[in-house]
């Protein structure tokens, strides 16, 4: 995909200005897999959240020690494991698919905690009041549970975000060409990492910078629109 | 009850109901008529919460057999603590409401939304029509005005009247007050209990009431039940109750609280 760009090296400037739209080519497939592991994550960790609260034992069990396993095994382990084992069970993903499910599924881990916690400050009342309404385990935590949690939730489900941000270049690993991958194919080609790390390192930055304070921003914003964040 | 008394909604029948090895509801036997408006009082821990809280499936229990309106609470082979399945208790949910000491109002929905929302995700009414009954009601309760309001924004007294009025958009057969005056100012008790006593007056109306307003139980109760130690002690008009109580324990009770 580097084919027909040319890199100026001679001074750092230039070198940076020349490999800029290589790199925020990359930046893209970054925002992507974060992005769409993100929403995995917050769709998957309700759902832990919620079988792990099932009336049944062999399902919240079974969905705890799932959780716990996520949890506890490395990152790098889960996408090797994913990326390599399961096409010999013929299950083949792309490489960003793959990516993608593997941040999904390791911070779904985490994001159920967040919902659990949220979940159990819920006062019982509000269960009971559901349930003399007669309504579904599933319309109480749509209706009341989850719009009651959200603002409540929400800037641990933003530290979160920003953390997977920051793992995302985990991900070259199996190839996918994100950021850090590029980058590391121009460092290969120039002999000069230093340009190219560096830029990819500051993009971080300012990406964290931006959501750390978007996230500051909605917590001032909610409760003024009336929602209480605690 | 006489001889041609219409067959009771509600039958408990050799109930008993332990939390570990606390025995709070022990070999209870209860019987309701139609639109029959019963209080339940007695000293604290004497099991009367429990009855309306095993009427709403809130609570399963051990023992015995309990039925409304013909349903059984306890399925034939039917497995979990309530030994019946979730499709079955809410059909028997579907014909009881329930109003709770802390109102339980859904704090981030609006006072409209809080009545209008269970008609329209349960009852499949559509959104115009609930919100028609919901205008209604808190019309009833005195609140019309408050509609787009939320709960935070109400006293004590004016929550507990939605939640009167929330209760009742589900039409229920049968309406169980839970202490609904206790977590209440002195000064906001009046109004709760104005709104409690109309309803008294609807004939096809079942309610049991657990309260500690003894005046007020007197006025509005066709039956008076005192609750001791899991049991019913005694039983009977508020007249008989209040005016010559036979059981040295009733004595006890109405000195302490009509002191």
């Amino acid at each position: 995909m580097m084919y027909g760009f040319t890199w100026d090296t001679a001074t750092p400037l230039t070198y940076a200005w020349s490999i800029l739209p290589i790199i925020l080519i990359g930046l893209t497939v970054t925002l992507k897999a974060a992005a769409a592991g993100f929403a995995i994550a917050l769709v998957l960790g309700l759902v832990f959240a919620m079988l792990r609260r099932s009336r049944w034992r062999s399902v919240s069990w079974t969905t705890a020690c799932v959780v716990e396993f996520l949890r506890d095994t490395p990152l790098l382990v889960q996408l090797f494991f994913l990326y390599y084992v399961l096409p010999e069970y013929g299950l083949t993903l792309p490489a960003f698919l793959t990516g993608a499910l593997a941040l999904g599924l390791q911070y779904s881990a985490y994001t159920s905690e967040v919902y659990r916690g949220g979940i159990e400050a819920v006062p019982r009342g509000q269960w009971e009041a559901a349930t003399a309404l007669n309504m579904t385990r599933m319309q109480t935590y749509r209706d009341i549970v989850v719009p009651q949690i959200a603002p409540r939730i929400l800037p641990a489900m933003g530290n979160y975000m920003v953390a997977m941000i920051k793992e995302t270049p985990v991900l070259s690993v199996i190839t996918v060409l994100d950021m850090m991958a590029l980058a590391n194919m121009i460092g290969e080609r120039t002999f000069e990492y230093l340009v190219p790390l560096t830029m990819v390192g500051l993009i971080f930055l300012i990406l964290t910078l931006i959501c750390s304070a978007g996230l500051h921003r909605l917590q001032k914003v909610l409760p003024k629109a009336g929602i209480p964040l605690r | 009850m006489t001889d041609n008394a219409p067959a009771p909604l509600i039958q408990f029948a050799g109930v008993t109901k332990r939390f570990g090895a606390l025995t709070v509801l022990d070999d209870f036997n209860f019987e309701v008529a139609p639109g029959e408006k019963v209080t339940l009082i007695g000293p604290s821990g004497s099991g009367k919460s429990t009855v309306l809280r095993i009427l709403m499936t809130l609570e399963p229990f051990q023992e015995g057999r309990l039925t409304l309106a013909g349903l059984s609470y306890q399925e034939p082979g039917g497995t979990g603590p309530f030994k019946a399945s979730e499709r079955h208790l809410r059909e028997i949910r579907s014909h009881v409401g329930m109003v709770f000491q802390s109102f339980n109002l859904f704090p981030h929905m609006s006072v409209m939304r809080n009545v209008a929302e269970a008609p329209v995700r349960v009852l499949g009414l559509s959104r115009d029509e609930a919100q028609a009954r919901a205008v209604d009601l808190l019309a009833m309760v005195g609140l019309a005005d408050k509609k787009d309001h939320f709960p935070s924004q109400l006293s004590g007294g004016q929550q507990q009247r939605v939640a009167i009025a929330r209760a009742l958009a589900m039409r229920p057969r049968v309406l169980l007050f839970d202490e609904p005056t206790s977590a209440l100012d002195p000064q906001l008790v009046g109004e709760v209990l104005a709104v409690i006593g109309d309803l008294a007056h609807e004939h096809d109306l079942t309610m049991l009431l657990v309260t500690h307003e003894m005046r007020f139980a007197r006025e509005v109760s066709d039956r008076v039940c005192f609750f001791d130690k899991g049991r019913i002690c005694e039983q009977g008009s508020p007249e008989a109750i209040f005016t010559a109580p036979s059981h040295p324990r009733t004595r006890e009770f109405l000195a302490s609280v009509l002191r």
